[in-house]
């Protein structure tokens, strides 16, 4: 899974802006372009935008694992699944319902779920770890699935929207552009707090674990409790992602724990280019247009997921470090 | 302690034996499908994901086949034909590419295939569930039930094919090379066995061997487009437990662990039975990594 040397953009050489200058108005840029368009957008756009954006919150948490620390979760629905949950949990039983008391319960869901699954199957490496992930999902999709008391079983749940309130300073019900606008944010802060922890020692001794494991033990780090660290918190992100989604669209069902979930979650790391953390969204962007064109072109029954797995298949043999891949040295300076 | 009693009180012999000879005839199916998968593994380092689709794919050919002639006989052979032409013809297009890259794009790859193959069911044969009538419809009492002679005969039929393929492993030469190539890749290829040929022919072996017990299994339960994940999950629980590679504990942890769920459905929901052969796998990964039937590695 690793990426070859990669040369620089071009565009550097010839502006002479330092790199740093260069991501940060690029950076600028797309946020300005991610923060007017709602105001531009019709709602159905505007509700695909903000979706793709919690998709790729859960892509780019899988990232953190599969691109930096070299282990593919086949399980990121299990993360998912319970933090969305978990948040349902709250907005259903506290009243009034508060939207951060739903996060923390989503995010203290996701945590438990991540530290169960990651204390088991970071002892494995590999496709162990993959396939260990997979059949941990499984569990909690048939708990989900069967303790209809509690979960609603196959119905799942359905609730209302919390209030977007900052305490003390604002107060309103969402609509569906502060709901992007707030998703927006939620994503940013993600996006630059696991930019920032793949930069530091942290993320760099999980790199070393991906490129060498032998080599990284041998040195001294306690691998393990690295891998562990990195599960958690890839699988509280992909809980946040949940709980987002849970407040979009107020409702939470099992078809979101189960595998499907998940095997969408790598085909978007794997389209966009794994190891680059924005690679992911973008991978999120490509598979929902596509999606929607291909349902739009040849109906609703058409089965869309044939042309894309064939696309995912031709990606990974033709070009294994996705759409993203050509600027992933770039990205991650 | 009500609970206690009444459980004592409630051990049901005849359902005990009852699944007991359910959990060998699905344990044999699933070690039909295990031994592919793990054959697959030991030899190409391939997880191969899309292993429940070709299951899937080979009880719809199974189908239509079956539909087309009347002869389930026909319809065993002709599905395990196309089945593994098909997974040769996969093995080709995208694994081949792939040899001497990360073995986790392998299992990225096959899992596309299996997304694409499990939709393309969906869109060919749509949702409905179909079914493969029995060979035929004899039966012999089983306590107070009309047990199928048809699902006896499906255990022996399965325990035929891999008896039949553990001696085309032994005493055949394709079985010698792939045997060889098992042992030392690089040995065999100088030793002037085709490699890449043993490759596709494994997987189309596997391919093969899948769709045969599907269409075994297609009269015992239904035939959908979903299928292939749980039998995929279940051959995947199988493969670790009996140790990856590792032919003859496979077989063997096949038919544990569908005794385990035969036995835990005594008592739970079907589809909570599951979660005792997840609770199986758990434990042999924290205790016995290598998988419970090998011995220990020195």
């Amino acid at each position: 899974m690793t990426a070859a040397p990669l040369q620089q953009p071009m565009t550097l050489k010839k502006s002479g802006l330092s790199h740093t200058a260069v991501f940060w108005i690029g950076f600028c840029v797309v946020m300005a372009v991610l923060i007017i368009a709602p105001l531009l957008l019709p709602e159905f756009w505007r509700r695909f935008l903000t979706e793709i954006l919690i998709w790729g919150l859960l892509a780019m948490s899988s990232d953190l694992l599969i691109g930096y620390t070299g282990m593919v979760s086949f399980g990121h629905s299990a993360f998912f699944g319970l933090g969305m949950y978990c948040a349902a949990a709250a907005l259903l039983i506290l009243h009034p319902a508060n939207l951060w008391l739903a996060i923390l319960f989503g995010l203290a869901g996701a945590a438990g779920a991540a530290l169960f699954v990651a204390y088991f199957s970071t002892r494995l490496r590999d496709i162990y770890f993959a396939i260990t992930t997979l059949i941990f999902s499984q569990i909690f999709y048939v708990i989900i699935f069967t303790w209809t008391a509690v979960t609603g079983g196959e119905n799942g749940l359905i609730f209302s929207r919390p209030h977007l309130s900052i305490p003390f300073i604002y107060d309103a019900r969402f609509t569906s552009t502060t709901m992007h606008w707030f998703v927006l944010a939620v994503v940013t802060a993600s996006y630059l707090f696991l930019r920032r922890v793949t930069q530091s020692p942290f993320g760099m001794v999980l790199q070393s674990i991906r490129e060498n494991e032998a080599r990284t033990r041998a040195i001294g780090y306690p691998v393990e409790r690295y891998k562990i660290v990195s599960v958690m918190l890839s699988g509280l992100f992909a809980g946040l992602a949940g709980v987002l989604y849970a407040i979009q669209n107020q409702f939470v069902s099992p078809t979101f724990v189960y595998f499907i979930t998940s095997g969408d979650t790598v085909i978007f790391n794997v389209i966009g280019g794994i190891g680059t953390l924005v690679g992911p969204i973008v991978g999120a962007g490509f598979f929902q247009l596509m999606r929607e064109l291909l349902s739009r072109l040849f109906g609703d029954q058409f089965p869309y997921l044939i042309p894309l797995g064939i696309i995912f298949i031709a990606m990974i043999i033709l070009l294994p470090q996705g759409l993203l891949g050509f600027a992933r040295r770039w990205l991650n300076r | 302690m009500d609970a206690v009693s009444h459980f004592l009180h409630a051990i049901p012999v005849d359902l005990i034996i009852i699944q007991t000879v359910n959990g060998i005839v699905t344990g044999l199916i699933l070690a039909l499908i295990a031994s592919g998968l793990t054959l697959i593994f030991g030899i190409l380092d391939v997880v191969n994901f899309a292993h429940g689709e070709l299951f899937m794919l080979g009880a719809y050919v199974g189908v239509i086949v079956v539909a087309a002639t009347g002869s389930f006989w026909l319809g065993l052979i002709a599905s395990a034909l196309i089945v593994a032409i098909l997974g040769a013809a996969l093995q080709i297009v995208t694994l081949r590419p792939l040899i001497g890259r990360d073995p986790l794009n392998t299992i990225l790859v096959t899992f596309g295939i299996s997304l694409v193959l499990q939709n393309y069911a969906l869109w060919q044969f749509g949702p409905v569930q179909r079914k493969i009538p029995e060979p035929f419809s004899a039966h012999f009492t089983l306590f107070y039930l009309q047990y199928p002679w048809y699902r006896i005969m499906i255990a022996a039929l399965s325990a035929a094919i891999i008896g039949g393929f553990w001696l085309f492993l032994k005493y055949s030469k394709f079985g010698i090379w792939i045997r060889a190539t098992t042992q030392d890749r690089v040995m065999a290829q100088a030793m002037g066995i085709p490699v890449p040929l043993v490759y596709t022919g494994v997987f189309a072996l596997g391919a093969g061997m899948a769709a045969a017990s599907g269409v075994l299994f297609g009269p015992l339960g239904g035939v959908n487009h979903t299928m292939g994940l749980d039998w995929v999950l279940k051959a995947f629980i199988v493969v670790v437990v009996g140790g990856m590679g590792n032919l003859g504990g496979s077989i063997a942890a096949a038919i544990f662990i569908s005794l385990l769920e035969a036995y835990a459905a005594i008592w739970l929901d079907p589809s909570q039975a599951v979660i005792v052969s997840f609770v199986a796998l758990i434990l042999t990964l924290l205790f016995r990594p290598t998988g419970l039937f090998v011995a220990t590695p020195k």
